[in-house]
C-alpha cells in the first residue's frame, strides 16, 4: 500500500482531487501517508481524523490530506477551505461521499477493499493519468 | 522576536488568562503566577460536548470559526468573572495554537490576540501539547523532569519533560491515536460514542484471550505506537463473529487488552530510553506521569501501576479534570512562558501540525500551515 502510494503520487500535481473509499481499517491512511512520504520523506503523517485537515508543503504545491468524516454537511466544506484548495492544492480526500457535491467531475476516485488477507483497490475517473 | 514583542516587560506577579480550543473543547483560564514561581487556578471554564455529539456516533466538529468565536467570548467572560478579576488586572493572554483542529484553533488564537491588542498586554502562543506536558504541575508537586505517556483521541506520544521547552519525543503514533482506535472499534461494533467508556463497559463480561488481535510494534527497538492495524483486525473481527453480547464483550476485552499490552511494551521501552535521555543509573527511581482522556480507562491504568512497581517508577495520574483538554494548562504553559519573556508577535500563525520536540520550530515553523491557510 505503502509503496503503491509512492508511484500514484509521482503521477499527480496541484489542482487534482484524489477521492479515498473503503471500509474503517481497509487502508486509506495508509495509503496517504505512502504518498507524502514519497514526497517529503520520513516526516509525521498524523491521522487527521480529529483535526479534519492537515496540510503539507510539498516541493511544488501544498498537499491537503483530508477527513471530512466528521463533517455534518457538505457546506462545511467551504468553511474549511476545500473549494480553495481543490484548485491550488493536490486534496486527497477520505470518505468523500460526506461532501459529494462539492468533490469536482474530474477527480480520481479510489476504492480499498477487503479480499481475503489482501486489498482490492478500484481507481475510476479521472483524465490524463498514466 | 518581533519587535513590537519587545515594548512589554515582565512583571513578577502576574495574572494569566489561558485559551484553549484546539479540538472538542472550547475552555478559558485565568491563573495567578507569584514571584517565587507558584501558581494558583482562579478559575478553568470548560463547554464540554459530549452529550451533544453522541447522537452522531462521533465527534461533530464545530467548522465555522465564527461559532467558536461566539462560545469562545461567553467561556472567556465566565473564566474572568469566576476568577474575580477585572480584564484590566490581565498580564497576557495565553492560547493554544495548534496543533489541532484548524477552525477552532484559529478563532482561539484570534479572539486572543483581539484581546491583547486592545488590552495591550503580550500573546503567548502554546503549543496545546506543551500544555499536556505541564499539566500534572497542575495537580501538585512534580518536580522535572518525568515521563509523561499522553493518550487521548487525537495524541499518543510518550516525552520525556526536563523541563519548559525542553522536551524529547521518545515515541508517538505512526497512524492513528490511542483514543481513536477505541473511538473507531466501538463504532465498528456499534457502541456508540465516546468509545472509551463504551468499550470499557461492554469488555467487562468478556474474555481477554478470546480473540486474538495484533500488538503492533510489540518488541521493536524504538518507543513508537501503530493503531490503525489493531483496528482493523477488530473490524475483521467483529465481520466474522456472530455479533451476540457475548461476541461484542469478548471481543471489547481482547481489544483492551491488546491496547493494555501495547502500552506496557512500548512504556517499557520508553522507561529505558528517558533514563539515559536524562543520563540516569540503570535502576534509578523516575517518576511517570499519565495524561490524557484514555488514562481513565481502568485496566490501563492498573497495567501501568504493574509496570511502573517493576521498574522503580513512581506513576502520577493527575485529576482527569487536569489531564483531559483544558485550559488551565494552557494557562500553566503560558505563565511559564511570560515569567522567561516569551512573547509572541500579533502575526503568529495557527498550526494543525506542530511537533513538541524542535523548539526552534516554535517561532520559525518548518512545515507550518503556511500563508494559504483557510482564514489566516
Amino acid at each position: 500500500m505503502l509503496r503503491f502510494g509512492a508511484r500514484l503520487i509521482a503521477q499527480l500535481s496541484a489542482g487534482q482531487v484524489v477521492c479515498l473509499t473503503g471500509d474503517l481499517g481497509a487502508g486509506k491512511t495508509t495509503l496517504v501517508r505512502g504518498m507524502i512520504q514519497s514526497l517529503l520523506g520520513p516526516i509525521d503523517v498524523p491521522s487527521p481524523t480529529y483535526t479534519l485537515v492537515q496540510t503539507y508543503e510539498g516541493p511544488e504545491f501544498e498537499l491537503w490530506h483530508c477527513d471530512v468524516y466528521r463533517l455534518e454537511k457538505p457546506e462545511d466544506g467551504y468553511e474549511l477551505g476545500l473549494i480553495e484548495a481543490f484548485e491550488d492544492a493536490l486534496c486527497l480526500i477520505e470518505w468523500p461521499d460526506k461532501i459529494e457535491p462539492l468533490i469536482p467531475e474530474d477527480a480520481l476516485h479510489i476504492n480499498i477493499a477487503f479480499e481475503g488477507e489482501g486489498r482490492k483497490l478500484t481507481m475510476t475517473g479521472f483524465k490524463g493519468i498514466t | 522576536m518581533a519587535l513590537t514583542a519587545l515594548k512589554y516587560t515582565v512583571q513578577e506577579k502576574a495574572l494569566i488568562l489561558g485559551i484553549e480550543s484546539s479540538c472538542d473543547e472550547t475552555a478559558a483560564s485565568v491563573l495567578r503566577r507569584q514571584a517565587d514561581g507558584s501558581f494558583e487556578i482562579l478559575s478553568s471554564i470548560i463547554a464540554s460536548q459530549d452529550e451533544k455529539h453522541a447522537p452522531f456516533g462521533g465527534v461533530v466538529p464545530e467548522i465555522a470559526a465564527r461559532a467558536h468565536m461566539q462560545k469562545l467570548d461567553a467561556i472567556i467572560d465566565r473564566a474572568v468573572t469566576d476568577a474575580a478579576v477585572e480584564y484590566d488586572d490581565l498580564s497576557a493572554i495565553a492560547a493554544t495554537s495548534g496543533p489541532g483542529l484548524i477552525g477552532g484553533v484559529i478563532a482561539g488564537l484570534m479572539g486572543a490576540k483581539g484581546l491583547a491588542m486592545s488590552l495591550d498586554i503580550p500573546l503567548i502562543a502554546v503549543n496545546h501539547l506543551e500544555g499536556h506536558a505541564v499539566s500534572p504541575k497542575l495537580a501538585g508537586e512534580c518536580p522535572f523532569p518525568y515521563l509523561l505517556l499522553l493518550i487521548s483521541g487525537g495524541h499518543t506520544q510518550l516525552l520525556s519533560v526536563k523541563g519548559l521547552g525542553d522536551y524529547t519525543r521518545l515515541g508517538s503514533t505512526v497512524d492513528d491515536a490511542a483514543g481513536e482506535a477505541f473511538d473507531k472499534s466501538a463504532k465498528v461494533m456499534g457502541l456508540g460514542f465516546p468509545g472509551g467508556p463504551r468499550v470499557e463497559k461492554t469488555a467487562a463480561s468478556g474474555d481477554p484471550s478470546a480473540v486474538k488481535l495484533p500488538r503492533p510494534f510489540k518488541g521493536k527497538d524504538h518507543a513508537d505506537f501503530s493503531f490503525a492495524g489493531l483496528k482493523t483486525a477488530v473490524a475483521r473481527a467483529y465481520e466474522a463473529s456472530d455479533k451476540s453480547d457475548q461476541a461484542n464483550a469478548d471481543l471489547c476485552a481482547s481489544f483492551q487488552q491488546a491496547v493494555c499490552d501495547v502500552f506496557d511494551d512500548r512504556t517499557r521501552r520508553a522507561m529505558a530510553l528517558f533514563r539515559k535521555d536524562i543520563s540516569a543509573e540503570i535502576d534509578s527511581p523516575q517518576r511517570f506521569v499519565v495524561a490524557g482522556g484514555v488514562a481513565a480507562n481502568k485496566k490501563i491504568r492498573s497495567s501501568l501501576e504493574a509496570l511502573c512497581n517493576a521498574q522503580n517508577f513512581t506513576l502520577l495520574a493527575p485529576p482527569l479534570k487536569f489531564c483531559t483538554d483544558n485550559a488551565a494548562m494552557i494557562a500553566l504553559a503560558g505563565a511559564e512562558h511570560y515569567a522567561l519573556g516569551n512573547f509572541d508577535a500579533m502575526d503568529v500563525k495557527a498550526r494543525p501540525r506542530w511537533p513538541l520536540d524542535g523548539e526552534s520550530a516554535r517561532h520559525n515553523p518548518a512545515s507550518g500551515f503556511g500563508k494559504k491557510g483557510p482564514k489566516s
